[in-house]
């Protein structure tokens, strides 16, 4: 277990109260150097029952989502919902510089624990919360799920087939993760205020917010045209919306991405005619591709006729091939064309050569299991520390000694009682 | 006491395209003076997103009227210097040595051949901080391979799992352009933080396709120790049931659903109206609704097809079951009463194309609020950033027009 000598955000602490909705922003902290600290409920926090797990044991110390989104942090077992418990966060808080929650509006405050309280505890303190829909509002006690987030801030509805519902990310929870960064980045900046003048503050994410953002360019769409973009037509530089173009191709062995309207001579580089090119070079290349101007090729000027006599002969020349034979090709072209990649490509394939040529794979010892496993790397290359896992995440109050005895000098006959009466 | 979180953070900003400029924005907002940096009419080489973005009323022409350029630009200063002259990379030092903040993200390589790599820009500003974003990193075989957001998204393994099992994967668009942002905001305002307490500068070389793969990381560890490749589901989850989006009334029209607990399948049902394929054996359990899954979101949608949207909605939150509309760019902007509460939208006003309305940043700070400002005009800030930013006099700026540097 490599531990960080010096983070960026080393001197800081952070006092993780999340559920699924905040996991991620934590675990960036921590990557960054920050002491982060996860908090969770004595019988361990619901998120370790989300799937998949380790060797498909369905266990709460198994859960690959909560390693991948727990890595980075230290766990300590605490119910702040009794009055124990609650001193003892005090305690915490004292010596903070974080405390990020993702509880529905209100309930910190409830408890006692709501901004203004934490503010006199520790005047610098900033606090994270991450809700669905925002602290305040005509919708801020809506219950949330990743697929209610998604709908209600407008992403989803633009993606699918016409002939079926809209879709979603099938997997994991993508606009809690959104929510997460965001916050982080949020956390940050309340940060850099805060040493300079002391006052900390309250961080407030909606999740529908977050999700909107990726609507941005849907939004302007209609502020600026008042026009509704059709689903699974993408952005709208394709102003003849009647004909639909082809973006993803099967190949031999799953899919490619390729447009390709948009990137004649005039667009550079020429990418259009590069693909021509190597279609002409396997003898693939109809007539008409050879002789297609693709200076003219912008989305106006598309007919039916010219897709089909254009999307025929590559739709052969993509079935032709393998995700692994169209990257090389495509970067040896120098061609904007990319296999549909998956995990197995990204850790084992093609696609593995870059990632392993800039050290981007961790690899973090799980002595529970026997094992070590590979996990993502540094967010950002940096010159100076890299931000990057720095430990694996923690068992169900794992460090329940090491921060209470230790730290805080809480004797043991006292965490006894305590974890008898349920406190942690 | 400074009233915006960023204030006094200088950033010179070479960014283009969407994720560059998106980082900047979130800055700018936040009270950061960002001198957003682009060749000219005359010198080309400016953000492509003037010409390639979709215009007010759909009208295009000029380098001013792209909707999605000034939604995407608010708060900047702009700068116009010929960066393919010696003089402009002169400049273009000026302005770094006067930076916190360096940002770019072409594809790797290209600020190097400038003359503007981070090494030489070193020399003129020791401790500056210099974000790089491109698609695969600085380094590695592929750090010459630009592309755009579409395209990681499919190299990052986001496009294989969306859509439908039994067909290709759903298009997606530049997913990963919004991913990438607060991953490099995140890191420049670390950077800035630690160079505080240290007095060093650092490069940030973010590569997109590393960042994003962070919100593969199950997958990722799933492949690694399982050796399984997750599908796509469509809008299944594993452990919920019903779970989808249901047809409403009206024209494409829906909302989604999510019952996770007893509970919420009995305040679910209480909601229809108790009907009788309710009491049938087969959905009691979530393993029974999980195995006849089809004929149960077929059941479902019986009754949503009967109710608005909204009305789905409110009916099911009011009896704590999470639901929500599908809504639609036009009910973004113009129903939606959370998002108008929270003051989302900021409505501006632009000297080209009139009134426009854009987002503010997703994050929101309780006490030093951000402040959305209208995007500049192309060179609106030249006077300004010459003059009182680099102590330029007339005679050196009537010369630096002459040679074509400036526009």
């Amino acid at each position: 277990m490599t531990q960080q000598t010096e983070g960026m955000l080393s001197p800081c602490r952070v006092l993780d109260l999340t559920d699924e909705k905040g996991l991620l922003c934590g675990k960036l902290l921590g990557d960054l150097g920050a002491d982060v600290i996860k908090v969770e409920r004595p019988s361990g926090d619901p998120a370790r029952n989300i799937g998949p797990f380790y060797h498909d044991e369905a266990d709460p110390e198994k859960s690959l989502f909560w390693f991948a989104f727990n890595a980075s942090k230290r766990g300590i077992t605490l119910d702040i919902e009794t009055a124990d418990g609650r001193a003892i966060f005090k305690k915490l808080v004292k010596t903070a510089d974080f405390v990020i929650e993702s509880f529905p509006p209100g309930y910190m405050d409830k408890l006692g624990l709501g901004y203004p309280e934490l503010e006199k505890l520790n005047p610098g303190i900033i606090l994270v919360s991450i809700t669905p829909f925002g602290q305040t509002g005509p919708y801020k006690d809506y219950k949330v799920s990743d697929i209610v987030a998604w709908a209600m801030g407008g992403y989803m509805y633009q993606w699918g087939d016409p002939d079926r519902p809209p879709v979603r990310i099938s997997h994991h929870s993508q606009a809690y993760l959104e929510a997460a960064t965001e916050a982080a980045a949020g956390a940050i900046a309340a940060l850099y205020h805060q040493e300079l003048t002391g006052e900390g503050q309250q961080v407030d994410v909606s999740i529908q917010e977050c999700v909107a953002w990726y609507t941005h360019y849907f939004t302007g769409v209609w502020d600026a045209q008042k026009r509704k973009q059709p689903r699974g037509t993408g952005m709208p530089q394709a102003y003849n919306l009647d004909i639909p173009i082809t973006r993803l191709w099967p190949c031999k062995d799953g899919y490619v991405s390729w447009v390709w309207w948009g990137q004649g001579k005039r667009s550079s580089p020429p990418f259009a005619e590069w693909l021509a090119e190597w279609m002409e070079s396997k003898g693939m290349a109809a007539d008409f591709i050879r002789e297609w101007d693709w200076d003219i090729a912008g989305y106006m000027s598309l007919t039916q006729e010219v897709v089909d006599s254009i999307e025929e002969p590559t739709g052969k020349f993509f079935m032709a091939h393998t995700r692994a034979e169209l990257l090389e090709g495509a970067l040896k072209r120098h061609v904007q064309l990319y296999p549909v990649s998956t995990p197995e490509d990204i850790m084992k394939g093609t696609p593995s050569v870059q990632l392993t040529a800039r050290d981007y794979w961790v690899e973090l010892e799980h002595p529970e299991l026997g094992a070590s496993i590979t996990y993502p790397g540094a967010f950002a290359y940096t010159s100076a520390v890299l931000p990057r896992v720095s430990r694996r995440a923690p068992l169900i109050g794992e460090h329940n000694q090491e921060i209470y005895e230790r730290e805080l000098g809480i004797p043991r006959e006292q965490l006894q009682m305590l974890k008898q009466a349920g406190v942690i | 006491m400074p009233k915006k979180a960023l204030e006094g953070i200088k950033v010179a900003d070479f960014a283009w395209a969407f994720v560059g400029p998106i980082t900047t924005r979130t800055l700018a907002s936040y009270g950061a003076e960002v001198i957003k940096i682009e060749g000219g009419v005359k010198a080309g080489r400016m953000d492509a997103q003037r010409f390639s973005g979709f215009f007010k009323d759909g009208v295009p022409g000029g380098v001013d009227r792209s909707s999605d350029f000034n939604m995407v630009n608010t708060g900047k200063l702009s700068v116009t210097l010929n960066l393919a002259h010696p003089k402009g990379v002169e400049v273009a030092k000026r302005f770094v040595a006067w930076a916190d903040v360096v940002v770019e993200n072409f594809a790797g390589g290209v600020m190097q051949k400038m003359g503007l790599g981070y090494e030489e820009l070193r020399k003129v500003k020791p401790d500056v901080i210099m974000l790089s974003s491109c698609m695969m990193g600085q380094t590695g075989p592929e750090a010459w391979l630009g592309g755009v957001g579409p395209n990681l998204t499919a190299r990052s393994s986001i496009t294989h799992i969306v859509g439908w099992p039994d067909r290709a994967p759903a298009y997606l668009g530049p997913h990963t352009d919004y991913i990438t942002p607060p991953l490099n905001v995140l890191a420049i305002l670390a950077a800035l933080i630690y160079r505080r307490r240290t007095g060093k500068g650092q490069y940030l070389d973010t590569s997109q396709y590393e960042g994003v793969l962070h919100f593969m990381a199950p997958l990722l560890l799933d492949y690694s120790v399982n050796q399984r490749v997750a599908n796509r589901n469509g809008n299944r989850l594993a452990y919920a049931a019903p779970h989808g989006a249901y047809r409403c009334c009206g024209e494409d029209r829906w909302c989604a659903i999510a019952v996770f607990t007893d509970e919420e399948w009995e305040r679910f049902c209480q909601v229809i109206g108790n009907p009788a394929w309710t009491n049938d054996p087969r959905f009691s359990t979530l393993l029974g609704r999980k195995e006849n899954e089809e004929v149960l979101d077929k059941l479902v949608e019986k009754w949503t097809i009967n109710h608005s949207a909204e009305e789905v909605m409110s009916m099911m939150q009011a009896a704590g079951v999470a639901a929500g509309v599908l809504e639609t760019a036009e009910d973004l902007l113009e129903h939606d009463l959370q998002l108008k509460h929270r003051h989302y939208f900021w409505n501006l006003e632009h000297p080209e194309v009139g009134q426009y309305r854009t987002a503010r940043p997703s994050f929101v700070l309780s006490k030093t609020p951000c402040e959305m400002r209208r995007a500049p005009l192309l060179g609106e800030h030249n006077e300004y950033a010459l003059k009182e930013v680099l102590s330029m006099s007339d005679a050196e700026i009537a010369e630096l027009v002459i040679e074509g540097v400036i526009e």
